[in-house]
């Protein structure tokens, strides 16, 4: 465990601009400890404090997790200042460095609240207790007859009161408590948890001030564009640089060099164009003349591949989890539904394409990117440049502001790339991508087929049941013998299934991989709750019930449900399975909000249709309710609706933009997200033919949060899976037409 | 050498003719507010206004815009000449548009020019103009409540100054 250190007299301050008196709480690893308290480093970037406080009672908060539109830098210093009983006026963030001393800074999984609530929580509450401590010195009484109130110790029977400024000085010569014995506010206490407090980057972003990892600009700097292999696992035979150079402001063209299987998150390798303007890279990279070896995976057809794993998945698999015994029993035909359902490829296609801008000198380097996961990142740089483990803080990775990232930025391909030019070329180097790159150089959402079989009881249930998935799993990155997906992969819908039945299958095939898999906002849950959301549908539609009977009837009782009686081995997002548990009640209660709420079973005009669907994912519940038109063999959205149950709400507003955002990120799954790959190579190139949602697309949208006292979970992408599901569902209820094979553009036009 | 009027300020232009303006914007003039989304006109986010009007800066070479005014979002300002302060975005602020906040700046160029166009959109007009758009994070039905705002909240502006009252100007449009 990492332990909360007073670091308020630490050399390192002065270079990260905080003045001498300040109340500075920092984060340490205890095995070096001892080291660290020895150290008066010079280097700048050793910065890795949580909480200062200047004499002047400004607060200066630290955001140890990247942003990427969600919202974070706004919610961990709020918590930190709720229980620290900060004034948000008086508060100010700074982004955090990557530094292995804040612990886990891996922004993904929507992991920042629910996984680390608790400990950002103590950190506010380890630096109140020593403001009230040093007020409780300065007036000589009991600990207990003070208390901190918006900015100030107060005394608690004169009432008199000393500004956190002032306390400052007294606070940086205590010794911290220990994290876990300082009381945290009761939540009934909270003022600024679960309120809108006012959003740190909006201003900024407003005036066009907010800095992204594009907009790096150093003195000297190159700009480097890379055309990379076009098919994964190619290598450049020969290529003629000539006419590049001859573009005026084109400096030099590098081989990147040679990369090979497994693929990990290194670069693709290519050749690179430098320039010292943008411009004249892009005008450089159009003369390049490269001869590609496309190697062994150039035979790689998706649509070929998607009827492939479809057929797999119409065969019995791998077994993941088991109960009772759904072969030994005969399907009453008339009773029984059987589904296939399947997706393409899916790209995040984040509007800010990667970019990262490195210097390198000797074994010195400097960074600047847009990650998710900037220890990560660290770490793959130091390999890159031959760094011992004791060299690891020779690099200073500085975290900028992500134009969306979905999965994408926490691989660190761009930024090794950048960091493997500016060693060749001597000269700071920003590494760009183009939207093509993008869109044909993805980690992208593997191409999948699900199967879903069930008997239907006489109470309108199912007590045989069977699920299947097949699809090429992430670990093939690194390990290119890996062709089933890991128990934490299945765990995301599929695993996890929370029916009440006595008789259940749950499947995997082994699959090939031909492109880089990567974490597209809330992974396998697409594939696993579209199938399971369309799935539960259809047995309605069989069963004569509406959908969210359907549902009621499947969830049974009452109950918290433990996939590991099934012999699975259930890891529920790394979270404790007792504080966040499967709990049908609150899966019912949500289903028949939403249900409510968007009143999906009015009657309607014929062509219209109400769909629903669900899917507890990353510790939160959320169901989704669409209503389409479908006329002359267009679908229109005319109204969705998402329910969440989130547990603690800490900022609102962004849980709300979050599942609005989600919504229009299913929207555009559901209409016409795909990737399609012959010979090898992704065939979309741009926005023209890998359309996303437009505003045209976008019906009236409406979030119902669920007020909760349970603990928090993920916000960025359990708002995602139901929504797929919930829009088909519709198109089918509205047409008679059910779509199992995504995107809905191969069969309506959107 | 190009010159234009950049943000109401003479500027001159020492780059490839055939440049397109969002490289000479950001690379050559570290005005990075305008941003790179698509390279190919098709996403808005690099949306300035040349002569009041929304233009794809990925697009347009310096070599067409010679002698013309050209506006940025560091150059959108409200009546008294405040960047940051125009009708727009103050309801980007009001409504809490941006997620991430990447192609803002490209919506509220768009945004602006809809309303110097047309001061009291409707629904339909406001879809129609933003189309060309494109937001990942999907905070379009933001969007469209901000401009709605704006719209009704008042001025507009032109070149990155309000000069006008859209009530009023509507009114006036009405009444010729």
């Amino acid at each position: 465990m990492r332990s909360i250190e007073n670091v308020s007299r630490r050399g390192f301050l002065k270079f990260a601009g905080i003045a001498s008196g300040s109340f500075v709480l920092g984060m340490n690893l205890p095995f070096a400890t001892a080291q660290a308290k020895s150290s008066t480093s010079a280097l700048s970037h050793e910065l890795n404090f949580f909480v200062s406080i200047a004499s002047d009672s400004m607060v200066t908060l630290v955001c140890h997790r990247s942003e990427m539109g969600q919202g974070i830098r706004t919610s961990v210093p709020q918590i930190i200042a709720e229980e620290l009983e900060a004034d948000w006026q008086k508060v100010s963030v700074v982004q955090a460095k990557a530094d292995k001393k804040y612990g886990s800074q891996g922004t993904a999984g929507s992991a920042s609240i629910r996984n680390h609530f608790t400990s950002i929580r103590q950190i506010g509450a380890v630096a109140r207790d020593m403001l009230e401590q040093a007020a409780a010195n300065i007036w000589q009484v009991e600990r207990s007859a003070v208390k901190a109130q918006k900015h100030f110790v107060v005394h608690t029977t004169t009432g008199e009161k000393i500004s956190f400024g002032e306390l400052a000085s007294h606070a940086a010569k205590l010794t911290p408590p220990d994290s876990k014995t300082v009381t945290l506010k009761n939540n009934a206490d909270f003022s600024l948890i679960g309120k809108d407090v006012k959003l740190i980057d909006l201003d900024d972003i407003v005036a066009g001030k907010a800095q992204y990892a594009q907009d790096i600009q150093l003195a000297d700097m190159l700009i480097a564009t890379i055309v990379r292999p076009p098919v994964v696992g190619g290598k450049v035979i020969s290529f003629d640089a000539s006419d590049a150079l001859k573009i005026k402001g084109v400096v030099d063209v590098i081989a990147l060099k040679p990369r090979s299987i497994p693929v990990t998150t290194n670069p693709l390798s290519g050749i690179a164009v430098l320039a010292n303007n943008t411009w004249a890279a892009l005008e450089g990279r159009k003369k390049l003349k490269v001869k590609w070896d496309h190697g062994d995976k150039q035979h790689h057809d998706s649509s070929l591949f998607s009827k492939q794993l479809a057929k797999q998945v119409n065969q019995q698999g791998e077994k993941v989890a088991s109960k009772g015994d759904v072969y030994a029993h005969t399907y009453n035909e008339n009773n029984t539904v059987e589904a296939t359902y399947t997706l393409p490829y899916i790209n995040h296609s984040p509007m800010e394409t990667p970019a990262a801008t490195a210097v390198v000198n000797g074994k010195k380097c400097t960074i600047w990117a847009g990650t998710q996961n900037p220890q990560w990142a660290k770490g793959n740089v130091a390999q890159e440049l031959g760094l011992g483990k004791d060299e690891h803080d020779n690099i200073e990775l500085n975290v900028t502001l992500m134009g969306g990232a979905f999965g994408r930025k926490s691989k660190a391909d761009f930024i090794i790339e950048a960091v493997e030019l500016a060693k060749a070329s001597k000269r700071p180097v920003k590494v760009i991508w183009s939207r093509e790159d993008d869109i044909q150089h993805g980690f992208y959402h593997s191409i999948s087929a699900n199967y879903c079989k069930a008997e239907l009881t006489t109470k309108g249930s199912a007590d045989h049941w069977i699920s299947r998935n097949a699809y090429p799993p992430i670990g093939w990155l690194w390990n290119p013998d890996a062709k089933v997906p890991d128990d934490f992969q299945l765990a995301l819908g599929f695993g996890d299934i929370p029916f009440a039945l006595n008789n259940l299958s749950i499947e995997k095939h082994a699959v090939d991989s031909f492109v880089r898999p990567g974490w597209v906002r809330s992974v396998a849950c697409i594939n696993n709750g579209f199938a399971l959301g369309s799935f539960v549908d259809e047995l309605a539609v069989k069963a004569k019930l509406s959908t969210r009977q359907m549902w009621m009837n499947l969830l049974g009782d009452n109950r918290h449900v433990d996939p590991n009686d099934n012999g699975f081995k259930y890891s529920n997002y790394n979270l404790d399975l007792k504080e966040h548990p499967i709990d049908t009640k609150r899966m019912k209660d949500l289903i028949n909000l939403i249900s409510d709420k968007a009143k999906v079973e009015e009657v309607l005009p014929e062509n219209q249709g109400w769909g629903i669907s669900f899917l507890r994912s990353f510790g939160s519940f959320v169901a989704a309710a669409t209503k389409v038109e479908v006329v002359n063999n267009k679908v229109t959205v005319l109204e969705m609706h998402t329910a969440v149950d989130c547990g603690i709400v800490v900022t609102p507003d962004r849980v709300k933009a979050q599942m609005e955002g989600a919504m229009i990120f299913g929207l555009s799954i559901a209409l016409m997200g795909e990737i399609s790959v012959k010979a090898g190579k992704v065939q979309q190139r741009n926005f023209h033919d890998s359309p996303v949602t437009r505003i045209n697309q976008v019906p009236e949208l409406y979030v119902h949060i669920v007020e909760s006292n349970a603990p928090p979970g993920g916000i960025g992408e359990p708002g995602v899976p139901p929504v797929a599901p919930s829009i088909t569902n519709a198109i089918f209820h509205a047409s008679k037409t059910r779509i199992r094979d995504l995107p809905v553009n191969k069969v309506f036009t959107v | 050498m190009i010159k234009i009027t950049l943000n109401n300020k003479p500027i001159t232009l020492d780059v490839d003719p055939q440049m397109p303006l969002l490289y000479a914007l950001r690379d050559e003039l570290q005005l990075t507010g305008t941003k790179f989304g698509c390279g190919a006109g098709q996403c808005g986010a690099c949306t300035v206004h040349l002569n009041g009007k929304a233009i794809r800066s990925c697009i347009t070479p310096v070599s067409a815009i010679a002698e013309q005014e050209i506006t940025t979002i560091e150059g959108l300002a409200d009546i008294h000449g405040t960047p940051g302060e125009s009708a727009v975005q103050v309801a980007w602020r009001e409504f809490k548009v941006p997620q991430c906040g990447y192609c803002q700046s490209g919506q509220m160029m768009s945004a602006a020019a809809l309303l110097k166009e047309i001061p009291l959109p409707t629904d339909e007009q406001i879809i129609e103009h933003m189309q060309g758009n494109i937001c990942r994070c999907g905070t379009y039905k933001r969007i469209k409540a901000a401009i709605k705002s704006a719209s009704t909240n008042a001025t507009v502006t032109k070149n990155g100054v309000e000069i006008f009252d859209a009530r009023q100007l509507a009114n006036e449009k009405q009444g010729a």
